[in-house]
């Protein structure tokens, strides 16, 4: 591990998804990357939000890059879920029609996919599409059937992928906030708020929402990232209207419409709106926008209850044009830019992994393979995934995962404990490694547990445990 | 794997299962406690405020004393309390109940019991269930976990408090974070009364000078990484008045929303929830619909009293110790919640028997309440109730003498309030 | 002078309405059992209130001394283990054997939060004896080994 004022071949800003796909990527050869991450815990930006799902690769038209890349990208799923640890079904995707002009909008997807290469795409008449997804209302008139779409749960892929990258020799640098930069021959000197310098001869801007303000400070394009929100709701994973495949409707001109999405947890997601906003920083729910989530998810799925809900959350997208902006940077050397990575950013992350590397590699970046590249991430067993037999040769090999601390989800303290071993020491870094605090009581009964455990593993004092670093702490003083 | 057989399994191990337990024992059956947490006790552990136990004791207790009458009383009898231990599965084989726990010092058990009695309390409904709009700061808890921090942990979670919801936990909270230096700022509640019992409006918040805003909706949370405040807006005849909206500045939030009966794992083993509590469809012997399978206290139906979660607990131990000698109910009458009355639990009385015992609560606010009893129509009772509420239980106990004469195949008792 | 009060002494909560007559003698209605006028008469005059809080354990710190100073009982966390998550007892508990002064309530808190109670203590232990001179004990109310 190198510490920060080292030299490294290549610097990505941002670990979100692409950040992390580029960096795992890359830590496959023989360099020197630093992963610059400005939260206190990577995906914590717009990954985090991210409705999980994977594309099914006939949204968009193979003119454009995020089209070719999410087909690609659809496809790199299950190895990577082979090699690394995170929750990953193709579980299929459904576009379902309400009335005749929605068929024929459908229509033009199927055309799409089909062009654009995707394997058992299928138009589907009432009866076929019913059979396929019986949670969809009687109104139902038919679509469209994507089999090869999935989902997976993205801060987990994200964990995952950065946690094989570290293991592998990248060296990640959280509450990396950069603030400004300069060029002296082939080297960048990139200097982080708290003051932490580090050098590199290529810089990858995998920063999202502030790849704009990135790019600037580098003296590179000037572009801007608009921010649109998307609120979803999350429902009661025994809730009866859980479907078994994504449901989509038909997309407006603005987003891919509100979906019902089994997620890869067993949960329900619906959602997500679009509207844009102004503060980038602005992830707080609406009455409003809720009230449409409700409401437009019963017309697909009518059996979806009030009372299924179990928390709403809202994500940002960051929105810069047609298409993904993938490309060197033509105003600077030695500058990448991965920018407006919004749907379908997530299903062609690995794709964009493979791409930004093959950039970097026309751009003089010398790749030689690494001889003992591990691909494997360790999983971690996870206690509610366990047979009783399982479970009880587990405890005896390590009791702690015999003590259970999230009822809800049934997570135990050994999993916490890996969590928090693996640099995850926010209550929401624990949350998305583990899922305890995200069942149905929202950390009511575990919390406190949570907190007992962090101040013994990592020595932190009460006050200095936070909900998601920054200023969001949980206790104020002692009695 | 090591296996357990006992007469009777209690999951949960506070006042309703362990006084459930102490019944069964004192029948002479066989009986285990499986608890989650390291001490029995459950809830009242956290309860170090008083008002336990005037009718259980006829002294005025503390939580903690009041589960430690009972915990030197379990102690002194052949119960195995199994703390630190979870069910992970519970089936149902025939004429067995299959469990299987989990423990860090013990691993994974098999227990098989002939009769389990479901006592594993509620939850609190927290933020997301009614959907609080706004960030998502550090700063928001349910009354429970600060009463956790605070009483238990020794932590102070923030200074400049609203309470959301007027429920007993939250009144309660209101005057602890008074009683530890903290400034409670509000307490907003929907309804056009208070959730609580009222001497705790008086106590809580009168004596401390607190505000509470009736009919009034929390419209939004707001705050970047932490609580910075709250919005709250009146309701004036059912119409919520956006122009009205106004904020409380605030670092914490503390929800007592109401609770939840914790019936995940009666759901697993088929045992049939009632939407008007839900908590289990139970008949008159507190059976639920799996034979062999009762249930008492807040998982049931959310009691006021633990006095009253205690005696309901008796009574279904005792009925599950007569289940196991072979006692059946006899005639039993459906009842049915009838005007103003929100729910009534058990589901069912046993005309044979003297000492049905219903719990029930109001829809409504009355001063001079009746509650009246109907059999097919029939009145065979009225009581003059005087001040009734919601978050006041009302008890009502009926024997043979009102219930045995029934004409027709299905007859109903309906109990209203008028 | 009339005052309506509701009584607190059980969760029953008689409305009650308290009259003061021209002899200085209060006459109360409402109550539905004697202890609601002798509540009635005590608000009326000189309300008190049960006072219950949580006092500092002796080994909730690394190494601390009992309140007289006689002994370290210092333990480490984990070392005193209430179970697998292991750290100590921080607080213990207590609370006044009856309703005390309202107005003295205050202090007597802090009295309370200034104490450290030395483990093992017996639920029913008297942790300060004659409160501020009012005859009131303040008393552990849970044993904690």
């Amino acid at each position: 591990m190198k510490s920060s004022s080292d030299s490294f071949d290549v610097a990505i800003i941002g670990a979100g998804v692409s950040g992390a796909n580029i960096a795992r990527k890359l830590s496959a050869y023989e360099l020197d990357v630093a992963l610059l991450e400005k939260e206190v815990d990577v995906a914590f930006g717009t990954s985090k939000a991210n409705s999980g799902i994977v594309h099914g690769g006939f949204h968009h038209n193979r003119k454009h890059l995020m089209a070719r890349l999410e087909i690609q990208g659809n496809l790199m799923f299950d190895r990577l879920k082979a090699e690394l640890d995170f929750p990953f079904e193709r579980c299929g995707i459904v576009v379902a029609a309400l009335h005749e002009d929605e068929m024929r909008a459908i229509e033009q997807l199927y055309m799409q996919g089909v062009d654009n290469g995707v394997i058992g795409i299928e138009m589907c008449s009432r009866e076929r599409i019913l059979e396929l997804e019986p949670k969809l209302g009687p109104d139902t008139m038919g679509g469209l059937y994507a089999p090869g779409g999935g989902i997976v749960e993205p801060y987990r892929f994200v964990f995952s992928l950065v946690e094989n990258a570290v293991k592998n020799g990248v060296s990640l640098m959280t509450k990396f906030c950069v603030e400004s930069a300069f060029r002296e021959g082939e080297v960048w000197t990139v200097r982080s708020a708290d003051g932490r310098t580090i050098r590199a001869r290529w810089v990858v801007n995998a920063a999202g929402l502030f790849a704009d303000d990135v790019s600037k400070v580098f003296g590179a394009e000037d572009f801007e990232i608009k921010a649109r929100k998307g609120e979803y709701y999350l429902l009661d994973r025994l809730t009866k209207a859980k479907p078994n495949r994504v449901v989509f409707p038909v997309p407006t001109s603005v987003s891919k419409g509100m979906l019902i999405i089994p997620t890869a947890e067993g949960t329900v997601l619906i959602g997500p709106t679009a509207t844009g906003v102004i503060d980038k920083e602005d992830v707080a729910t609406t009455r409003l926008e809720l009230d449409t989530i409700l409401k437009s998810a019963r017309t697909m799925i009518p059996s979806i209850l009030e009372t299924d809900v179990i928390t709403s959350f809202a994500g940002l997208r960051p929105v810069l044009g047609e298409d993904f902006y993938i490309d060197t940077s033509k105003k600077v050397a030695g500058f990448v830019q991965v920018a407006g990575i919004q749907s379908p950013g997530l299903t062609a992350s690995p794709a964009i992994g493979e791409y930004v590397k093959e950039i970097l590699k026309k751009d003089g970046l010398r790749l030689v393979e690494k001889a003992d590249w591990d691909p494997f991430d360790h999983k971690v067993p996870r206690v509610k995934d366990l047979s009783p037999f399982e479970l009880d040769e587990l405890v005896k090999k390590e009791p702690s995962y015999g003590e259970i601390v999230c009822r809800c989800e049934r997570v135990s303290e050994a999993e916490i404990v890996e969590a928090i071993k693996r640099g995850h020491d926010t209550l929401d870094g624990i949350k998305y490694f583990t899922r305890a605090q995200m069942g149905r009581c929202q950390g009511g009964f575990c919390t406190y547990k949570i907190l007992k455990i962090l101040m013994r593993e990592t020595g932190m004092s009460y006050d200095e445990i936070t909900k998601r670093g920054g200023t969001s702490a949980i206790l104020r003083s002692e009695l | 794997m090591k296996e357990l057989k006992f007469d009777a399994v209690v999951l949960g191990g506070g006042a309703a299962g362990m006084a459930a337990a102490l019944e069964l024992v004192s029948r002479g059956r066989s009986c285990a406690i499986i608890e989650r947490e390291e001490q029995l006790g459950g809830i009242l552990v956290q309860c170090i405020h008083n008002g336990f136990g005037l009718i259980e004791f006829n002294e005025e207790l503390s939580g903690p004393e009041f589960a430690e009458r009972f915990e030197e009383k379990v102690a002194k009898t052949g119960i195995v309390a199994l703390c630190s231990t979870t069910v992970v599965e519970m089936e149902v084989e025939g004429e067995e109940k299959v469990l299987y726990c989990v423990s860090s010092a013990r691993g994974v058990e098999r227990i098989r019991s002939k009769v389990v009695v479901l006592a594993m309390g509620c939850r609190e409904r927290n933020r997301g269930n009614i959907r609080i709009p706004g960030s998502r700061p550090s700063g928001v808890y349910t009354a429970g976990l600060a009463q956790r921090l605070v009483n238990i942990e020794g932590y102070v979670p923030g200074k400049d408090i609203v309470i959301i919801g007027s429920g007993d936990i939250g009144l309660i909270m209101a005057r602890r974070m008074s009683w530890i230096g903290c400034k409670v700022h509000a307490v907003v509640e929907i309804l056009p009364y208070p959730s609580g019992l009222t001497r705790n409006i008086v106590q809580c918040l009168h004596d401390f000078d607190i505000p509470l805003y009736l009919s009034h909706l929390t419209t939004d949370i707001y705050g970047r990484d932490r609580v910075e405040g709250v919005e709250i807006t009146p309701i004036e005849n059912g119409a919520l008045m956006s122009e009205k909206s106004f904020k409380i500045p605030c670092d914490t939030v503390l929800l007592s929303v109401g609770l939840v009966p914790e019936n995940e794992l009666s759901k697993k083993a088929g045992v049939e929830i009632n939407s008007m509590t839900n908590g289990p469809w139970v008949d008159s012997t507190l059976m639920t619909n799996v034979p062999g399978v009762f249930a008492c206290g807040n998982v049931l139906h959310v009691h006021d009293l633990v006095d009253y979660v205690v005696e309901e607990a008796r009574r279904a131990g005792a009925f599950a110790a007569e289940w196991l000698g072979g006692k059946k109910p006899g005639k039993e009458l459906r009842v049915k919640a009838g005007s103003n009355v929100r729910y009534v639990a058990p589901s069912k009385v046993d005309a044979t028997r003297e000492g049905n015992k219903l719990y029930l609560r109001t829809l409504v606010v009355k001063n001079e309440a009746i509650l009246e009893v109907k059999l097919d129509n029939r009145v065979v009772r009225t009581i003059k109730k005087g001040h009734v509420q919601p978050s006041e239980m009302i008890m009502l106990s009926l024997g043979k003498a009102e219930l045995e004469a029934v004409a027709g195949p299905d007859p109903v008792l309906e109990i209203s309030i008028h | 002078m009339s005052k309506d009060l509701v009584c607190i002494t059980c969760p029953l909560g008689c409305r009650l309405s308290v009259e003061l007559g021209a002899d200085g003698e209060i006459a109360v209605a409402g109550n539905r059992c004697p202890r609601g006028a002798v509540y009635a008469r005590e608000e009326f005059f000189s309300p008190k209130r049960v006072v219950t809080a949580s006092a500092r354990a002796a080994f909730a710190d690394i190494s601390t001394k009992a309140a007289d100073g006689s002994q370290d009982l210092g333990r480490s966390l984990g070392e005193r283990s209430s179970g697998a998550i292991g750290a100590s007892i921080r607080r213990v508990p207590v609370r006044s054997t009856a309703p005390f002064p309202k107005e003295l309530v205050a202090d007597l808190l802090r009295e309370i939060y200034a104490l450290t109670v030395g483990i093992p203590v017996k639920s029913g232990a008297i942790l300060i004896s004659n409160a501020l001179g009012t005859g009131i004990d303040v008393i552990a109310t849970r044993t904690v080994r």
